[in-house]
C-alpha cells in the first residue's frame, strides 16, 4: 500500500519495481461506411500515444470525462481489445501482441472489475459457479475443491457464503460488485484494472466497496489500476493519479502533487468544477454566494475530429498559437510530476 | 419574516396560522403563503409481494425564488415524491393520501384533467436522463414549443420564436438554427440545457429537477448547475432538487429533506444538515463520502448493510438495523417509529437519540472526519 510515490520517468525502460510499463500505446478505431464496399470515412482517435508505469503494490488512478479514452486504455491494459500501436510490458514481458493462446496463462495475473454489476454477472448462474469460473476455465485445481474455496472468497469480500446457490438477482448492488471483486480475486491475480467500480453504488455502499478494494490491495499485495471520473473518489483511493483528454495523457503525478498543485489547465477546470459537499456562504441578506470556480465553455470535442497539436486550446483559457501548432510532449516538471502543457499552471515553487 | 429561512415546515408560521406542529389530518387550506405545501404525503402501491410504501408521511413547505433538496439512496422515495406532486402517478395503481397544495390549490384530489393544465405551466419538471426523455423523431423546437403552443393561444410562428428565445437563455450558441436540429445532433449538455427551456417555455412557478445532472460530466455540470441557480434568480421559481449527490445539494439547495425508506429522517437548512447533522443516516452519509473540501482520510466510514425493502420496513425507526446507535436507546429504535422534533429552529429529526446524545456524537464524528465541530444553534441552547 504505501509505495513510493515519486516515480521514475514515465517514459523510460522498465525499472524493477515496474509491474507494467505503457509506450506510446495507441488505439484508433476506424469508421466505415458501406454494407458490400466497406470503405473507411474516419478514424477516431480514442488514444493517442498514452505512456505510464504501473508500479507493485500501488493503486494507480485514472480520471477523466466521458471520452477521454479511459475505458478504451483498461481494456487495452487487460488485452481485451488489440492496441494499434505501442507496446505493454507486464513483469518485463511484452504481451502487447500475444495471441490468445498465449495469453491465457497471464490472464490469471491480470484480472478486471467492471462498472455495471447488473450487467456483468450472468443472471443465469449461481454465484458459486460465477465466482468458480476462473478456476474452471483455467483448469485449476483448488486446494479443498471449488465449492469451499468459493465460499472461503465470498467470505473474504464481506458476502455470507452460504449464498453459494443464489442468483445475482436475489442481491443487492453492492453485494453484486462484492461478487464481481471475488471473481477477480480467485486467481490471485497480480493487476486488478477496475473500471468505474463504484460509480453505479450509492454513496454508503460506495464507502463499502472503497475500504473493501483497500482491505484487500494490503492483504493481498495487489497492484490496481482504478479508472473513475469521481474525483474525490480517485483521490481517496490513488497514490498517483493520470488525467486524460481526449485520448491523450495530460497529466501524471502522485495524488498529493496533482490536487494540492495541478499543473495543467484542464486538471485546474476540472477540480474546480466538483460540486463541494459544504453549504454556500451567505451574503448579509441571506443570499447564497457562489463558489468562483475556472469555467470551460463547451463541450468535449469529438474524437473523431480532435483540434490539432494541443487538443485542449479550443477550450482553454490560456492557449495561444502556440498551441495550435506544437503539441506539447509529457514533460517531467517537477520530481514525479509530468505534465503535457505549453503553459502549465503553479509553476512557482511552493509558497 | 426571517429572510434566510425560505422554506418552513407547515405550522412554522404559527405566529401567522396559530396552527400547532404537525397536523396530520388538517385539510384546510394552507395558511402560509408558501407555493407549494406538501402535508402528511403518502403513496403506495400494492403489488403482488406486498404493498410497497414507496413514501410514508412526507410534510415540508417551499416558499417562491427558494430550492429544496432532497437527498436519499435509491428506493428512498425521492423521485416517487416528486412524481406524486405532478400528477404523474394516475393511471398506476398508487394509492395517494394527504394533501398537496400548489399556491393555494389542492393537486392530490383534484380532477386528472386539472392536474394536467397545471402540468408544464405552472409546474414542470426536468428529468434525470436527457437522451431518453427527448423525443428522437421531433426537432428540439417542436418539443420545446409543444406546451407553450398547448397552455397559450398563440400562432405557430410566435411559439417556435420562443423556443428559439428560451434556447437562447439556456445558452445554446446559435439558436434560429438550433431549433430546428434532433436531440440525436445535440450533445449530452446541450440536451440538459434544452430539457431546461423545455421545462422553463411557460414559466413555471414550481420545478422539479430529478438528478438534473447525474449523468453529465463534471466540467458540464458545473455549467448546468451555474445556469440553474442564474435561471431562479431570474424566474423566481421554487425549486425542488432531487439527487444521491451532497456535493450538488450543497450547490443549490436553500433547505435539505433527508429521506430514508420513504420517510423523513432529517429536515432542516443546508447549514443544518452539513454542520450540524443529529441523524445518525445523515452522519452515515457524510461520513462515507470521500471529500475534497477537507484533507484525506485514511479510511471512510460507510453506513453497514443496505437500505430495506419498501415492503418490509423494519419496525421502529427503519434505519435501526444499520444504526450504530440504535442500541442506546433501550429499544425504543425498534418498537417506537420515532417522530420528527425539533432540535434547533426549524431543523427536525426523527430519531430517538436525545439532542445531548446527537450533539455529543456528531462532536466525535467530525473530529474523526477531520472538521470542526460548529454548533452554532446547540451552543444557543447551551446559554
Amino acid at each position: 500500500m504505501t509505495a513510493p510515490l515519486s516515480q521514475p520517468s514515465a517514459t523510460q525502460a522498465t525499472s524493477s519495481d515496474a509491474l507494467m510499463t505503457v509506450t506510446g500505446l495507441t488505439k484508433h478505431f476506424p469508421v466505415t461506411r458501406g454494407i458490400i464496399f466497406r470503405h473507411r470515412v474516419g478514424l477516431v482517435r480514442s488514444v493517442d500515444d498514452v505512456s505510464f508505469e504501473v508500479t507493485r503494490g500501488e493503486t494507480l488512478g485514472v480520471v477523466g470525462e466521458s471520452g477521454c479514452g479511459k475505458t478504451t486504455t483498461a481494456r487495452m491494459l487487460t488485452r481485451l481489445i488489440e492496441p494499434t500501436a505501442g507496446q505493454i510490458l507486464f513483469d518485463g514481458r511484452d504481451i502487447t501482441h500475444l495471441r490468445a493462446g498465449a495469453m491465457r496463462p497471464l490472464r490469471r495475473e491480470i484480472q478486471m472489475i467492471f462498472q455495471d454489476p447488473y450487467s456483468s454477472l450472468n443472471p443465469r448462474h449461481t454465484v458459486g459457479s460465477i465466482v468458480g469460473a476462473p478456476w474452471r476455465l483455467q483448469k485449476v485445481k483448488t486446494d479443498k475443491g471449488i465449492k469451499r474455496s468459493v465460499q472461503e472468497l465470498l467470505e473474504l469480500v464481506g458476502l455470507n457464503p452460504e449464498h453459494y446457490n443464489r442468483y445475482p438477482h436475489e442481491f443487492s448492488g453492492g453485494q453484486r460488485q462484492r461478487i464481481g471483486i471475488a471473481r477477480t480475486l480467485a486467481l490471485r491475480p497480480k493487476l486488478i484494472v477496475a473500471d468505474e467500480p463504484v460509480s453505479a453504488l450509492d454513496v454508503s455502499i460506495q464507502a463499502q466497496v472503497i475500504n473493501l478494494l483497500d482491505d484487500l490491495q494490503s492483504e493481498l499485495g495487489l497492484t490496481y489500476v482504478i479508472i473513475a471520473h469521481d474525483l474525490s473518489v480517485v483521490r481517496h483511493v490513488a497514490n498517483r493519479v493520470a488525467v486524460m483528454y481526449l485520448g491523450n495523457l495530460v497529466e501524471l503525478a502522485s495524488r498529493n502533487d496533482l490536487y494540492e498543485r495541478p499543473r495543467h489547465p484542464y486538471t485546474v477546470a476540472l477540480l474546480s468544477a466538483v460540486p463541494l459537499p459544504k453549504p454556500a456562504e451567505r451574503s448579509a441578506e441571506g443570499q447564497r454566494q457562489r463558489r468562483e470556480r475556472v469555467r470551460l465553455t463547451g463541450d468535449v470535442p469529438s474524437p473523431l475530429n480532435p483540434p490539432p497539436a494541443c487538443r485542449f486550446h479550443t477550450r482553454c483559457w490560456k492557449a495561444q498559437e502556440v498551441c495550435r501548432t506544437v503539441p506539447p510532449p509529457l514533460e517531467e516538471l517537477a520530481p514525479g510530476h509530468h505534465v503535457a502543457c505549453h503553459f502549465p499552471e503553479n509553476t512557482t515553487p511552493a509558497a | 419574516m426571517d429572510l434566510r429561512r425560505g422554506i418552513r415546515r407547515s405550522g412554522d408560521g404559527k405566529a401567522a396560522g396559530g396552527r400547532e406542529v404537525p397536523e396530520v389530518t388538517d385539510t384546510s387550506a394552507p395558511t402560509t403563503s408558501a407555493m407549494l405545501d406538501v402535508r402528511d404525503l403518502h403513496i403506495h402501491f400494492p403489488t403482488d409481494d406486498g404493498l410497497v410504501k414507496a413514501v410514508d408521511g412526507i410534510s415540508f413547505t417551499l416558499d417562491r425564488g427558494k430550492t429544496l433538496g432532497i437527498v436519499g439512496e435509491s428506493g428512498s422515495g425521492k423521485s416517487v415524491t416528486s412524481l406524486g406532486i405532478m400528477g404523474l402517478h394516475h393511471g398506476t395503481k398508487a394509492n395517494i393520501t394527504g394533501t398537496i397544495w400548489l399556491d393555494g390549490e389542492e393537486l392530490v384530489a383534484a380532477s386528472a384533467n386539472r392536474v394536467r393544465e397545471l402540468r408544464g405551466s405552472k409546474m414542470a419538471m426536468i428529468f434525470q436522463d436527457p437522451l431518453s426523455s427527448l423525443h428522437p423523431y421531433y426537432t428540439v423546437g417542436a418539443q420545446i414549443s409543444e406546451a407553450y403552443l398547448i397552455h397559450n393561444k398563440v400562432s405557430k410562428k410566435a411559439a417556435k420564436d420562443h423556443a428559439i428565445d428560451m434556447l437562447r437563455r439556456v445558452g445554446i450558441p446559435n439558436p434560429q438554427t438550433r431549433v430546428d436540429d434532433y436531440p440525436h445532433q445535440f450533445s449530452g449538455g446541450m440536451r440538459q440545457r434544452a430539457m431546461i427551456a423545455m421545462s422553463l417555455s411557460c414559466n413555471p412557478e414550481l420545478l422539479i429537477a430529478d438528478e438534473p445532472t447525474t449523468a453529465l460530466d463534471v466540467t458540464v455540470q458545473a455549467q448546468i448547475l451555474d445556469l440553474m441557480a442564474d435561471l431562479q434568480q431570474e424566474f423566481g421559481s421554487a425549486v425542488i432538487v432531487i439527487t444521491h449527490d451532497l456535493g450538488v445539494v450543497a450547490e443549490l439547495a436553500d433547505d435539505i429533506l433527508v429521506m430514508y425508506a420513504g420517510r423523513m429522517a432529517e429536515y432542516g437548512s443546508s447549514e443544518d444538515i452539513f454542520d450540524r447533522p443529529a441523524h445518525p443516516y445523515a452522519w452515515g452519509l457524510l461520513g462515507s463520502m470521500p471529500r475534497l473540501d477537507r484533507a484525506r482520510i485514511e479510511r471512510l466510514i460507510p453506513i453497514p448493510g443496505t437500505p430495506p425493502s419498501l415492503i418490509r420496513v423494519p419496525s421502529g425507526c427503519p434505519f435501526h438495523p444499520r444504526c450504530a446507535y440504535a442500541a442506546q436507546t433501550n429499544g425504543r429504535s425498534v418498537n417506537e417509529v420515532p417522530q420528527l422534533r425539533a432540535v434547533g429552529p426549524g431543523h427536525e429529526v426523527a430519531c430517538h437519540l436525545s439532542t445531548e446524545e446527537q450533539r455529543r456524537i456528531w462532536g466525535e464524528q467530525a473530529a474523526r472526519m477531520q472538521l470542526s465541530p460548529p454548533a452554532r444553534h446547540f451552543s444557543q441552547e447551551d446559554a
